[in-house]
């Protein structure tokens, strides 16, 4: 059965005031099988442009009797204002925001972990690319964290790490092959053509050869290890094809497990175990 | 009118005094300490009983919002959140709107503050016209207008050989420059470059933004021997470059806003938009260091850094929000509490908002010598107070303090010897 009545009668809206094309589809997806009514707003292209402020926009949807927000904004902190700012009985689930978080991200890679390698307590995992920017690395260090992982290694050159990274409990490499050795897991990061005008980064040809996952480098982790993205990939900039297409992938079950995952926690969110922000559990 | 204030303990840092001592005051001067001159009759009689008696406050940093942005405050309505909070010479930076770089806008001001009769507000001319950071600012014109000195108005320099012929420039009138040292590179984050801001994701402000500015600006004054006042410093190393200048016989001042000495980068926590400041809240270290700075006087002043704003400026997430505090109502209750937890004695906390300021300010003011100006404050130091959006006098309301209990209360604000704020009146009009 692929639909399912848990939300009949509820009205999700999907908030994106940054372009997004998987996130924002899943979570309609999710939504749809889940028999919610949805609405899909592309806040960049629209009131922002008018100089409608966000609490404006945010009154506007409210009034209109919706049950759930599903929030992607370009700020840090932009869901968690969201949230406490909007009737307590709407709730807001964070689809990125900033360089902050990505919960729902991170709550799917470690259930496709779990699928493979269900032991997190001897887990050996590295995130290589740009940590600086990414709300997804963040989340997942969290959630790894939370987990009881074994070993969380972060590899990147130090441009593209935030200050005091090991701060968030993991050790850094800029060696990646010192940094994939004997580990479970790789999880490559999107990197953004903009980095190279911030003189972050000299030319992408420079990051692939020193931090592409190549086949002769995913060679140096465990024979089983499984190659994670977010999405979406640039091939030949952070991941060679033959990698992201390669046995060893789980990149599309990544995608397909979106869906259920996003489901799962819109169940639980819509449920009646909602908590309002503010009101601990 | 002659006034005599009775009863209360008088501190007056500059003469060194802190003893039970009534005051005397004529014709908008002190005209009697312990003993009143003779043949003096009082038209009014202050009860100062359990109240402390020190020279009204001087604040090197505060923004008055007009001209330019009345939406958020005005002369009047600061000037008189000022007098509420004990404060009678308040130091107004150039990045008005229009700009303080002519004297016509000094002038503006000067009648603005005539008619509000509240506070006394000097002004900071522009160091560059615009402050655009390209060509000078007519800075003898702006002197002969009334400018106490020249800044960069928080928009920093960027290019090094403007802001030298600047300083050079300013030092022929023999003004001081108040600067922001801020690289406007490194500068362009929201907060503490630390591990908070890489926790909550948010683009980091390094400590070397202004220890950078610092060191460029120390070796312009060592070969210039321009007087040069640092405002507002956040953190450790930059007290640090600022003591070793000084002990070296540079002509170098600082200050710092009273909220670095209260608060750190874990107040951002939930993302409160009330904690975002430029510069930004640092360490516990950069607070502690701050602390000493403050005590030992490398640190000469603690200002307000008042910025206050209308509610929309700060409700959006964190990091589309304006930046600052509104800060003149609890500027001395702040000063108190660092008495209070013993960082410096209540003395020196007082000097650091009335004397000290002064002499930064090169000012006969500041301290209660007979024939001063009286400018006094006369507060209860025990009257204990919660912080809420109703009792700010301040037309911004956006204060990370709201919530926080606070001891000392201003009872009465003299400004030359008029009495310009009165508790007993305006606990009448709190709703």
């Amino acid at each position: 059965m692929k639909k399912l009545p848990t939300l009949h009668g509820k009205t999700v809206v999907n908030l994106f005031f940054e372009a997004s094309t998987r996130t924002r589809t899943t979570f309609e997806l999710a939504a749809k099988r889940l028999s919610a009514d949805v609405l899909t707003l592309n806040i960049a292209a629209s009131s922002a442009v008018k100089g409608e402020s966000l609490l404006d926009t945010l009154q506007n949807i409210e009034a209109m009797q919706c049950d759930m927000f599903v929030v992607r904004h370009q700020q840090s902190g932009a869901a968690e204002f969201i949230a406490r700012h909007v009737k307590p009985h709407i709730a807001v689930l964070n689809a990125g925001d900033g360089r902050h978080a990505h919960p729902t991200q991170a709550m799917l890679d470690v259930f496709t972990i779990r699928r493979h390698k269900p032991d997190f307590p001897n887990l050996q995992i590295a995130i290589v690319g740009d940590i600086l920017h990414s709300r997804v690395a963040r989340s997942l260090i969290h959630a790894l964290n939370i987990l009881g992982a074994a070993d969380i290694r972060v590899i990147a050159p130090r441009t593209l790490l935030p200050a005091q990274v090991e701060t968030l409990g993991v050790r850094v490499f800029h060696d990646i092959k010192q940094g994939l050795r004997e580990v479970d897991v790789v999880v490559m990061l999107r990197l953004q053509r903009e980095r190279m005008e911030g003189a972050l980064l000299p030319s992408e040809q420079e990051f692939f050869q020193r931090y592409g996952l190549t086949g002769e480098r995913l060679a140096l982790a465990k024979p089983d290890a499984m190659v994670m993205h977010p999405g979406p990939i640039n091939r030949g900039v952070e991941i060679d094809s033959r990698v992201a297409d390669g046995p060893q992938s789980v990149i599309l079950e990544q995608v397909t497990n979106g869906i259920a995952v996003r489901m799962a926690i819109m169940s639980i969110t819509l449920g009646h175990h909602a908590h309002p922000v503010g009101e601990e559990v | 009118m002659r006034i005599a204030i009775r009863g209360g303990r008088l501190i007056d840092p500059a003469h060194g005094v802190d003893a039970p001592l009534d005051l005397f005051i004529a014709e908008g001067r002190i005209v009697g300490i312990g003993q009143a001159p003779d043949g003096f009759t009082a038209d009014r009689e202050m009860d100062a009983r359990n109240c402390m008696v020190c020279p009204g406050l001087i604040d090197l940093c505060a923004r008055l919002r007009e001209p330019g942005q009345e939406h958020k405050a005005t002369i009047a309505s600061e000037t008189r959140a000022a007098a509420a909070a004990g404060v009678t010479t308040l130091v107004c930076p150039p990045d008005t709107d229009p700009v303080i770089d002519e004297p016509a806008v000094v002038e503006f001001i000067r009648r603005r503050v005539k008619a509000a009769g509240q506070s006394r507000v000097l002004t900071l001319g522009a160091l560059t016209h615009r402050l655009r950071g390209e060509r000078l600012a007519e800075m003898a014109a702006l002197k002969d207008a009334g400018c106490v000195g020249v800044s960069d108005g928080g928009r920093p320099l960027v290019n090094t050989l403007v802001l030298r012929r600047a300083l050079e420039y300013a030092a022929t009138f023999d003004l001081t420059v108040f600067l922001t040292p801020l690289d406007p590179w490194l500068g362009h984050g929201v907060a503490h470059e630390g591990q908070i801001a890489t926790r909550m994701g948010l683009s980091g402000i390094p400590a070397a933004a202004e220890t950078g500015a610092i060191a460029r600006d120390l070796e312009l004054v060592r070969d210039i021997g321009v007087r040069v006042h640092f405002g507002r410093l956040s953190s450790a190393r930059s007290v640090d470059l600022v003591a070793r200048a000084q002990a070296e016989g540079l002509p170098v001042t600082a200050d710092v806003a009273v909220h670095h000495l209260h608060l750190t980068e874990m107040d951002l926590a939930g993302f409160d938009s009330q904690c975002h400041v430029q510069p930004p809240l640092r360490g516990l270290r950069d607070k502690d260091a701050l602390r000493v700075g403050v005590a030992g006087g490398v640190l000469g002043a603690i200002c307000s850094d008042h910025q206050p704003h209308e509610p929309d400026a700060k409700q959006a997430p964190f990091g589309d929000t304006e930046p600052g505090i509104s800060g003149l109502d609890t500027l001395l209750a702040l000063n108190l509490r660092l008495a209070r937890d013993g960082v410096l004695p209540l003395s020196v906390a007082l000097e650091r908002l009335t004397w000290g300021p002064a002499r930064i300010l090169g000012l006969d003011s500041g301290h209660l010598g007979l024939g001063a100006l009286a400018d006094v404050c006369v507060f209860d130091p025990e009257a204990d107070w919660r912080v809420t959006a109703h009792a700010l006098c301040s037309r911004g309301q956006n204060s990370p303090f709201i919530g926080w209990e606070l001891q000392g209360r201003v009872m009465h604000t003299l400004m030359e010897g008029r009495v310009v704020y009165e508790w007993a009146k305006h606990a009448l009009e709190i709703p």
